[in-house]
């Protein structure tokens, strides 16, 4: 960092729902090494910065809409000295109820968008014929991205009003749009720029571009590089979280255990703001099926409005909310059927036998993969033998008890939004024959940049380490979508390997000319390009294309084909493709505490045709205990005021390395390439694995119904902390006595 | 506020800095001295990502003061292997695929070294137990236990 940049900092409301009576900053102005503070009177072009819709200032003005919104910015030239005085001003509120949670939320009628409904067939109908029904609640935790790196942003004044933004943020191009915006200057004036990010997983989606926003407006006023980073506890204060749920459904079925009709209404807590909330309940909507066949249903999905930070995208998007909502539904049909989860599960996959293919939204399901791969992992993990064991274990003990579960999850890929399923590339062949590659995907560990490189060595048959991805930028691929949905490979691989086919195309086209020889000649191969009977290194085609004035660089695109979703009628074809997968988890828990250890976990992911197995296998791996953690010990805690009191990893607690598994066996379904045409028949694979953490969840319920030998519910919300065993567990007891 | 002025000596340099009263040995490490392979994930001791050793002992050096390091011997994940010659440990970690956004990498290496320094045949389970206090929000730790286990079984053949 250039010696002369400047730190900023934010500071943030003690209140969750008010008006701000007086706001005095002197006492910050006036703190050792602070240079510049700003209001939202300062912000010279848009003052909010709402992704999709309004209602997320920069910095806001007059009212206060959660604890921990930005009231005003500081910098100063020392991070700390920033920090303090951020914390100097003099707030006076009139305090206004706030709804701190779905209820309350609710109960206001508050929302921050209207209410979106999927229907098919007459449910009402089919619930009430329905040999046996059952009506519940159930309700799912937020949870915090936790990223290890936190949110942090650097913007660097350049010549003529020009600003360059370096940023850990997965929508460099929102960034781009909004920090022009925000600085009241044009697109193309701003670059932005991302290396690489120390983890997202949704909570960088929209929920980076304040930060860049702040430091631009600081970095125009001042004319001084100025960094913006947030403190871990402020990081989990300000920004958004994925959304807790609350569902009410009743479902209708036989004596099998096959649904008849659901109903299920789908409270999702958005917070403050609708920031994504519409694309995020509409996700957890699409998946209220999961794997399941749903002859009569209907689904609402109500978007909640709280008085608390704006949540936001985090892994699954909203998808294992809904997923959540139905796997406790076939739990419960299991419980009241007397018949084995699985049983109940595999009854109710998708088949095209009785044309039990087409969802809820009208899309058909062409590939029946969830069957063959539940099937496989049954008899891979020892299902039920091991079920049998576990039956025989639990009645001979009376304080601890086991449970096992195998949970299968259906993803479906691609963007809901149509617009968004777009990318683009920008390759360059220098006349060394190495090559450079950018794409308007980001890096953030999950290794698309590894992948997205591959797919480039693969069309030149080239050896990976000729080629050189380089950071993310606004001005070398523009109008490009965040990297999110787990469309990554899928957006940007097919945009670099269009970029990489036009370049192949005017290596063919010269060669054939200059050697005279037909194109059926003419191939690549391991660092060689051979052109008849010769072989020639690649670098030395590339320099004589060159000498021959042949252009070595090209832009790529792709946009997914086929998809379109219909708001009217809620029907259309959201998803070019499903990823499937399933798990089996099996647990221990201590009746008398509520302590549990997840023992052996199996898992069985359709990845399509793998891109590099390495990095698959470590996106299940890392997705599934995100998802174990998010339902089993990462439980958000505010207190009366509206503040956050989880606010860091020693009260929020994300899995730890001896909560993980130790026999943790991992397999990508083997031949199973996509039937679609995505890049090389592969399939994505960054968010379904997270959906697999169910599993754990229902392996502990599992364990809790042993007590009232399997015949009566466990009262179990997620997450289920060790507190919320204990009571089902308690629950239980006293139901058995009885 | 008054600068105060340190020696110490660090990755087997020693290495003087001046730095306030309530600097942590961190920010001097990142800010002062330019060794940002030392990550700060909480800043609260929580995550193991500023994991360093002094005087032999493994620390978060988000909890120590700059100031308190006078006369110490202090090792940062720069210190072991170097771009031309990775330690065992770094070299496991990658060929397991034990790492993702590699934030928590250094913090994870610098705290397998200390752990392999004290008990060079670790079981799984005292491996897990003494990494504890090191979270990875990505790769679901499997990964890394493979690799500390592959690297103590390295080390203790070359040894």
């Amino acid at each position: 960092m250039p010696s002369n940049t400047l730190f900023a900092y934010a500071g943030l409301s003690h209140a969750s729902h008010a008006t701000i009576k007086s706001l005095d900053l002197d006492a910050v102005r006036s703190a050792h090494g602070v240079v510049s503070v700003i209001t939202a009177d300062d912000i010279p072009g848009l003052k909010d910065i709402g992704p999709v819709i309004p209602g997320d200032p920069l910095i806001t003005k007059s009212s206060v809409e959660f604890y921990g919104q930005v009231l005003f910015a500081v910098a100063a030239t020392s991070q700390s000295d920033a920090r303090r005085a951020a914390r100097l001003a003099r707030v006076e509120y009139d305090l206004l109820p706030a709804d701190l949670d779905i209820e309350a939320g609710r109960k206001a009628n508050s929302y921050v968008s209207p209410m979106h409904c999927q229907q098919k067939g007459n449910v009402d109908f089919a619930i009430d014929n329905a040999p046996f029904s059952l009506e519940g609640k159930f309700a799912s935790g937020g949870q915090e991205q936790m990223y290890l790196e936190g949110q942090v942003s650097i913007a660097i004044p350049e010549e003529n009003g020009n600003m360059l933004i370096h940023t850990s943020s997965q929508n460099p191009s929102e960034g781009q749009k909004l920090v022009a915006k925000v600085l009241g200057i044009d697109y193309s004036k701003v670059t932005v720029q991302v290396r690489r990010m120390g983890g997202a997983f949704g909570g960088k989606e929209t929920h980076a571009n304040q930060w860049a926003c702040l430091a631009a407006v600081f970095a125009q006023k001042t004319k001084r590089p100025v960094r913006l980073r947030l403190a871990r506890a402020d990081d989990f204060s300000s920004t958004g979280k994925r959304h807790p749920f609350e569902s009410q459904y009743r479902v209708g079925f036989d004596k099998e255990g096959r649904i008849r009709g659901l109903d299920v209404d789908l409270y999702g807590g958005c917070g403050m703001s609708a920031d994504l909330s519409n694309a995020i309940v509409d996700r957890a909507m699409f998946h209220i099926d999961n794997c399941y066949y749903l002859p009569a249903v209907r689904v609402r999905g109500y978007r909640v409005k709280t008085h608390t930070v704006s949540n936001t995208a985090f892994r699954g998007f909203g998808g294992p909310q809904g997923i959540l909502a139905i796997e406790n539904i076939i739990e419960q049909i299991a419980t009241a059927t007397g018949i084995d989860p699985l049983k109940v599960r595999e009854r109710n996959f998708y088949t095209d036998e009785g044309n039990r293919n087409r969802t809820h939204y009208a899309q058909t399901i062409e590939q029946h993969i969830i069957e063959p791969l539940v099937t496989r992992l049954t008899e891979t993990s020892d299902y039920y033998e091991r079920r049998k064991d576990i039956r025989k274990f639990n009645v001979d003990n009376d304080v601890l008890k086991r449970g096992i579960s195998l949970t299968p999850v259906k993803f479906g890929i691609s963007f809901t939004m149509q617009h968004m399923n777009q990318a683009g590339a920008l390759l360059h062949i220098y006349t060394d024959g190495s090559i450079q590659l950018n794409h308007g995907g980001t890096e953030m560990g999950q290794g698309l940049y590894t992948k997205v490189a591959q797919i480039v060595a693969r069309e030149f048959s080239v050896d990976l380490s000729r080629i050189t991805c380089t950071a993310t930028r606004t001005d070398k691929v523009p109008n490009t979508s965040p990297t999110a949905a787990s469309s990554g490979s899928d957006l940007n691989g097919m945009a670099a390997r269009d970029a990489a086919t036009k370049l192949k195309k005017r290596l063919c086209d010269f060669a054939e000319k200059h050697f005279s020889t037909p194109r059926s000649s003419i191939s690549f191969n391991n660092g060689q390009i051979i052109v008849g009977k010769e072989k020639y290194p690649f670098e030395d085609i590339i320099k004589l294309a060159y000498h021959h004035r042949v252009s070595l660089s090209a832009t790529g695109y792709y946009r997914t084909p086929k998809i379109y979703y219909d708001r009217e009628t809620a029907t259309g074809r959201p998803f070019f493709y499903f990823a499937y997968g399933a798990a089996v988890a099996e647990t221990i828990i201590d009746t008398l505490s509520g302590e549990y250890r997840i023992l052996r976990v199996d898992i069985c992911q359709d990845v399509g045709q793998s891109l590099n197995p390495a990095i698959d296998i470590g996106q299940i791996e890392g997705g599934f205990v995100q998802g174990m953690g998010w339902l089993t010990t990462e439980e958000l805690k505010w207190e009366q005021t509206g503040r956050l009191a989880s606010h860091g990893p020693a009260t929020y607690k994300i899995p730890a390395v001896g909560d993980t598994p130790s026999e943790f066996n991992v397999e990508l379904f083997p031949n199973s390439p996509n039937t679609e045409a995505t890049i090389f028949h592969s399939k994505a694979v960054g968010e379904p694995p997270l959906v697999l953490g169910i599993s754990a969840w229902t392996a502990i319920r599992d364990a809790i119904a042993s007590i009232a030998e399997y015949r009566v519910s466990p009262i179990l919300d997620a997450p289920a902390t060790p507190e919320q065993v204990l009571a089902a567990c308690d629950h239980l007891r006293s139901s058995r006595a009885l | 506020m008054a600068k105060t002025h340190v020696t110490t000596t660090i990755n087997g340099d020693l290495k003087e800095f001046l730095c306030e009263p309530g600097d942590t040995l961190l920010q001097v490490l990142r800010d002062e001295l330019g060794l940002t392979g030392t990550k700060e994930g909480c800043g609260s001791g929580d995550c193991g990502a500023c994991s360093v050793l002094i005087n032999d002992r493994l620390v978060c050096s988000c909890l120590v003061l700059g100031v308190e390091t006078n006369g110490d011997v202090i090792e940062t994940v720069e210190g072991i292997g170097d771009s031309d010659k990775l330690h065992v440990i770094q070299e496991k970690f990658l060929e397991h695929a034990a790492l993702q956004c590699g934030i928590c990498t250094p913090g994870l290496v610098v705290s397998t070294k200390a752990l392999l320094e004290e008990n060079p045949n670790p079981t799984e389970e005292e491996a897990r137990y003494y990494l504890a206090g090191n979270l990875c929000r990505c790769t679901g730790y499997d990964k890394i236990i493979k690799a500390v286990l592959d690297a103590a079984e390295t080390m203790r053949e070359s040894a």
